[in-house]
């Protein structure tokens, strides 16, 4: 009898390594909420609240002063707000991937990264909302996008306009991203409540546990809503990109207007959501010592969503000029020319050298299983990602069917601070997420511990 | 009416799950297993019906999407018609993308909030721990001790076979029916 440690054929290789048992998982995972904050921790949200000062500061300038202080002009009237807003809604995504349809799917090592993908998810939306709130000129009256009761007509909302199908969409998504992410952190919650030392964590554990007390017919329930909620969350990820690809494609702007549209924004979202997954992920296990939760086998397994997704926005890319030359429209033919050599070819080909050709990288598994090159290549698709939402919007704009109202963009500095400040508002958010609540989804993470033993008995 | 409970605790999901199948098939009289985490195959095991949470989310969902639509119906071609860039009032392919979103939305809301309602589960509610730790390692079975013939011994030998690490009886509190407190008075002693 061999006494070593135990060796597992390749596809059952164990999720979690260094052979854990349950009470180490919840040691593990609640260690960085007890143990207080760390210098790294201090020195991060520092920096992320400097950035969040500096965008409240922009957004009330603003706000205050009216919109005139962007650097849009009558041609270019769409540029870096919506941006932002697009790029913040596709990091979003892979949260809502992660949680509801690698479920469906069954992909049990999602359970490591669920957690804080589905809080991305949530703080990316917040931080996308922003930019359409500023964008109205007069925040104060954003209610004005609800269909309710009104003396003005009464006057309802334009049902047949994507910009009001946004609205639905994105608050549609950002709920059911937040009772998703709060219903799984329930059981979690209650781990936190019946371990807690002081006063003030026993109260709000308690109060945000409701009671939770690990009954399984509580549990059998729980299941079923949490498949549920997947179902529905599902087709929800492909439904709101969509219909933000609508905003452009029902318009008649040539490079906007087109049927590749919807699938594109899709593919493009979860390609940068889970660029922005990587990047916190992997500094994440590195300052946490998560190494053994968030393993070299789920960075290989994203990067390799990464390759999939990038190449079909890659494809998208292909297609679209292709289209756009066998189209035969000219205004169209120009549009693509102007992107790839007009003023803005530095955009376009810096979008495409970060979503199509260094990604290409990640199908050498050396690269692949490499976490510091990794890193690198997720920020590069974070930067490929912006660029191809800016290449879309503003390209497509500023030369339009005159050429005498052609015009040229750039940012102010006030729209360059609302954009760091986004950041802020993000990753202030992610710093007290990860200071106060568990990083990972420890009910979930037990109920693969003993993964690789399992599933190898099945077999033998 | 308080009632007398037999506890079984376990240190893995196998054992109890083992236990727990047994002990149904003894014809025992399970209240209820508590777990760390979700173990599949353990409502099987305990004989329970599927939850009919489905039934309300279809409901809610159906309702959520026909009242959309005709919202949208009536706001844009009946209450106040608008022309807007000639789009047709009544254009009903235009409305597919929010009567589909507030669809997902009534849905979701509703199963969430009816499985509060089913489990009662409500903010700041005192939690029935059975145990501590069962939110952290452990996997309790209790079964109701409903009858002269409920055989202690044998019950204890049944979760001894399946690698209890140990066992107890306990009075349930009156009026928290399937729910057991530590502080109970202990009935018998046990080893």
């Amino acid at each position: 009898m061999s006494t070593g440690p135990r060796t597992y054929p390749p596809a059952h290789e164990p999720l979690i390594r260094g052979d854990k048992t349950l009470k180490q998982v919840t040691e593990d995972v609640c260690a960085p909420i007890e143990r207080g904050p760390t210098w790294l921790w201090w020195a991060g949200f520092l920096v992320s609240f400097c950035a969040l000062l500096l965008g409240i500061a922009a957004v009330s300038y603003q706000v205050a002063t009216g919109i005139g202080t962007w650097g849009l002009n009558r041609t270019v009237g769409w540029a870096f707000d919506i941006t932002n807003f697009v790029f913040w809604i596709g990091i979003g995504h892979a949260g809502t991937l992660i949680s509801a349809i690698l479920f469906l799917f069954r992909q049990k090592w999602r359970t490591s990264i669920n957690r804080s993908a589905e809080a991305m998810t949530i703080f990316a939306v917040m931080c996308a909302g922003i930019f359409p709130l500023i964008h109205m000129g007069r925040p104060w009256l954003a209610y004005w996008v609800m269909p309710y009761p009104n003396f003005r007509g009464p006057l309802w909302v334009n049902f047949r306009s994507p910009l009001l199908w946004d609205v639905f969409a994105i608050g549609t998504y950002f709920t059911i991203s937040a009772v998703f992410w709060f219903l799984g952190l329930v059981p979690d919650l209650a781990t936190l409540r019946d371990r807690a030392t002081t006063k003030t964590r026993k109260f709000l554990f308690g109060l945000f546990s409701l009671g939770w007390d690990g009954s399984n017919r509580t549990w059998m329930r729980y299941e079923m809503v949490y498949l549920l909620l997947a179902g529905l969350a599902t087709p929800l990820v492909l439904s709101v990109h969509t219909i933000v690809s609508f905003d452009f494609a029902t318009s008649v702007i040539p490079g906007w207007h087109a049927t590749i549209f919807p699938p594109y924004f899709v593919a493009g979202a979860i390609f940068s959501g889970f660029g922005m997954v990587l990047t916190l992920m992997l500094v994440t296990r590195k300052v946490l010592r998560f190494e053994d939760y968030i393993t070299i086998g789920h960075i290989e397994a994203m990067c390799k969503i990464i390759i999939a997704t990038g190449s079909i926005v890659g494809l998208a890319y292909g297609t679209e000029f292709f289209m756009a030359w066998y189209s035969a429209n000219e205004y169209e033919r120009f549009v693509f020319f102007n992107r790839a050599l007009g003023p803005f070819a530095w955009a376009y080909w810096t979008m495409v050298l970060c979503n199509v050709i260094t990604p290409q990288l990640l199908w050498f598994k050396k690269i692949r299983t490499n976490p510091g090159i990794v890193f690198v290549l997720s920020l590069v698709v974070n930067v490929g990602m912006w660029f191809e939402r800016f290449v879309i919007i503003v390209t497509s704009l500023h030369r339009d069917y005159l050429p005498s109202s052609w015009a040229d963009y750039s940012p102010t500095l006030i729209e360059i601070s609302t954009f760091v400040g986004s950041f802020g508002l993000f990753f202030t958010c992610f710093f007290l997420f990860a200071r106060f609540l568990p990083m990972i989804a420890m009910g979930e993470v037990k109920g693969v511990v003993g993964y690789a033993e399992r599933t190898t008995n099945v077999l033998e | 009416m308080s009632r007398l409970l037999f506890l079984g605790f376990f240190g893995s999901e196998g054992d109890v799950l083992g236990a727990t199948r047994e002990a149904r098939e003894r014809g025992y009289q399970i209240a209820d297993v508590y777990t760390p985490y979700a173990v599949h195959g353990l409502d099987a095991a305990m004989g329970l019906r599927p939850t009919r949470l489905p039934w309300i989310c279809f409901a809610f969902g159906l309702a959520g999407g026909l009242l959309k639509v005709w919202f949208e119906f009536w706001t844009t071609s009946v209450s106040w018609p608008l022309n807007v860039g000639g789009k047709p009032f009544n254009s009903l392919p235009a409305f597919v993308p929010i009567t589909f979103e507030v669809m997902v939305l009534l849905a979701g809301l509703s199963t969430v909030v009816a499985l509060f309602w089913t489990c009662r589960l409500y903010p700041g509610k005192r939690p029935m721990l059975v145990d501590r730790a069962v939110t952290n390692d452990r996997f309790v079975l209790v079964l109701v001790e409903d009858s002269a013939g409920f055989d202690v011994t044998a019950v204890r030998g049944l979760c001894e076979k399946h690698h209890a690490v140990h066992t107890e009886e306990r009075v349930e509190k009156p009026g928290e029916e399937l729910r057991v407190w530590k502080e109970a008075a202990r009935c018998r002693a046990t080893s």
